[in-house]
């Protein structure tokens, strides 16, 4: 039997889209429907209501719980992107041979391929209270006491968000770092550009689709989630899912439903203000 | 680059990156470090420095079942569930990456669909997915509603992979081989195959570290019987010894051993290239 070429493309890519339809497009429409149920103590019932989403916005600590999440987005984006620009900026264009480029590149990479929780927990020996930090800032005559603030706190929050996502920042900048001609870099400088403006005018225009990509990471990455906040706060603070979370383990379906439905559509929106700056689909397959 | 400055000394600029990347490398590992020793802390050690003696005594309360869960349970299902994933990652990205190249209508939405699915958050589409199963009425289970979880997050950067490899692809190998008149089978099999297989072992790396590791997408999509880093996620609330950092040990040394033998495999790869094709090593 002889297939004719032009429905092979049809049946290499309905696999995978026949699985994402399944896993991710039905239930998807399952939360949205699911978010205009009627509930109470014992049961959700079918229904179109739109008491969830009513309470949802009628609430404060909605906001407070999105302003919150999008501070720590704010703060993680800066932070990654700062140190991510650097690495890539670094390995790209300062270590010179490819062989080193590959294993300092791949030294960078190997901890995303290991558990997210395991790393997480690694700094709960390091910032507490007779942790490592505090014992050498105590030994350096530093400071007399413990300082508190370090483990659960926002601080740790942030730290072990950075740590966590800083990777996927540095992988997409420094691939478009390495595309980037380098008579380009050249010209610029026999033109009479210095470093800084080497870096401001040349090299960042040139990577802003792999830095396009990489926000697109950590700021979905920071939005979704609920188990760094969880244990790195210690409970004191609190995250958009984390708080549907809570719903969940409640059987509260249709509020947290509803949270869902409003986090999916912000993220949506932010994600395409992304792409319609950056043509990240050009990058991907050019 | 090199010819050009090869001789040049480093600019002081040079020396202040290096650093900063030396500190990275540092905020990266040290946590890290510090944790697989503590898992050997002794037996009236706690959860920080200092270390009271060594001991392997929080590996073996691992294993006894009554202290820590359904430890070996749960290892086990998490190999069989990344094993599975790396499979069906491995065929559908291959698959899918491939009929990438040619024009097809719809092409754009199955591409933005895969987008979707990789910055949905995690915990979202467990949602979902578990309440389309109590809708349906099927239980969850880790083979199936927790397996379809799993892909959702593993599909998508299968096919950003092949998306990068196949954008190096030049395919007058593949017309050579038809004018040679090779099958189309043959053609995939002796020819395509062969030249991908560096970027399949990198999307079979993923595949299996991203459902090994998985937590978010799992949380509401496992049914009964839990997967190990599910497993962990229940240890951080309720353990308070240093078995939760001899666990996390082990499933890092797990983790190194994939990702050694995928960058083994890789090496492999290459030097036999270099070797078949002794010209490509040199002009290159």
């Amino acid at each position: 039997m002889k297939l004719s070429p032009r429905i092979v493309p049809y049946l290499q890519v309905a696999p995978l889209t026949a699985v994402l339809l399944v896993f991710l497009g039905i239930p998807l429409a399952v939360v949205v429907a699911v978010s205009f149920f009627d509930y109470d103590d014992f049961a959700v019932r079918p229904a179109f209501m739109l008491r969830n989403y009513l309470e949802l916005f009628g609430s404060s600590l909605t906001y407070t719980l999105y302003l919150k999440t999008l501070t720590y987005a704010a703060i993680v984006w800066v932070l990654t992107l700062t140190i991510g620009f650097t690495v890539a900026y670094f390995l790209a264009f300062h270590v010179r041979t490819f062989l080193w480029q590959m294993a300092l590149f791949l030294l960078c990479t190997v901890p995303f391929w290991t558990s997210n929780v395991i790393r997480m927990i690694s700094w709960i020996p390091f910032l507490g209270l007779n942790g490592i930090f505090n014992q050498t800032l105590i030994a350096l005559g530093l400071v007399d006491k413990p300082l508190e603030f370090l483990l659960f706190s926002d601080v740790a929050v942030v730290i072990a968000y950075v740590h966590l996502f800083t990777l996927f920042m540095i992988v997409p900048i420094f691939n478009s770092m390495a595309r980037i001609d380098r008579a380009i870099i050249e010209a610029a400088v026999d033109a009479g550009a210095n470093a800084w403006q080497v870096i401001w005018e040349v090299v960042l225009p040139l990577s802003k689709s792999g830095i396009a990509l990489g926000s697109i990471f950590v700021v979905t990455l920071v939005m979704g989630d609920f188990f760094v906040v969880k244990i790195m706060s210690g409970g004191q603070s609190a995250s958009v899912v984390l708080a549907m979370s809570n719903e969940i383990a409640l059987l509260q379906y249709p509020p947290a439903a509803a949270s869902a439905v409003v986090l999916m559509v912000l993220v949506i929106l932010m994600v395409a203000a992304i792409l319609r700056l950056v043509d990240v689909r050009k990058e991907l397959s050019g | 680059m090199q010819s050009r400055h090869g001789a040049d000394k480093r600019p002081w600029s040079f020396y202040v990156l290096a650093a900063f990347f030396a500190l990275f490398v540092l905020f990266l590992y040290g946590p890290m470090c510090a944790i697989y020793l503590l898992s050997f802390q002794g037996p009236h050690g706690g959860l920080t420095f200092p270390m009271h003696g060594v001991s392997l005594q929080w590996f073996a309360a691992l294993f006894a079942q009554h202290r820590t869960g359904d430890f070996a349970g749960s290892f086990l299902r998490s190999i069989l569930l990344a094993v599975l994933v790396l499979g069906i990652t491995v065929v559908l990205s291959v698959m899918a990456g491939l009929a990438f190249r040619r024009r097809f209508a719809g092409a754009t939405l199955v591409f933005y669909l895969a987008i979707a699915s990789l910055i949905m958050p995690g915990l979202l589409v467990g949602l979902g997915i578990g309440l389309m199963c109590q809708l349906v009425g099927l239980q969850p289970a880790w083979y199936t509603s927790a397996l379809g979880a799993q892909l959702t997050w593993t599909l998508p950067f299968g096919l950003l992979i092949m998306f990068a490899v196949l954008s190096r692809f030049n395919r007058f190998y593949e017309e050579a081989a038809r004018d040679l008149g090779a099958s189309a089978w043959q053609t995939f099999a002796h020819v395509v195959l062969p030249i991908l297989l560096p970027g399949i072992i990198a999307v079979a790396l993923f595949g299996f570290t991203l459902s090994y590791d998985e937590f978010a997408r799992t949380l509401l999509t496992v049914g009964p019987s839990n997967t190990l880093p599910l497993e962990i996620w229940a240890m951080t609330t309720n353990i308070t010894s240093p078995a939760l950092y001899a666990l996390g040990t082990l499933t890092t040394i797990v983790s190194f051993v994939v990702i050694t033998a995928a960058l083994t495999a890789l090496a492999v790869l290459q030097r036999r290239r270099a070797q078949r094709r002794p010209h490509a090593a040199v002009t290159r």
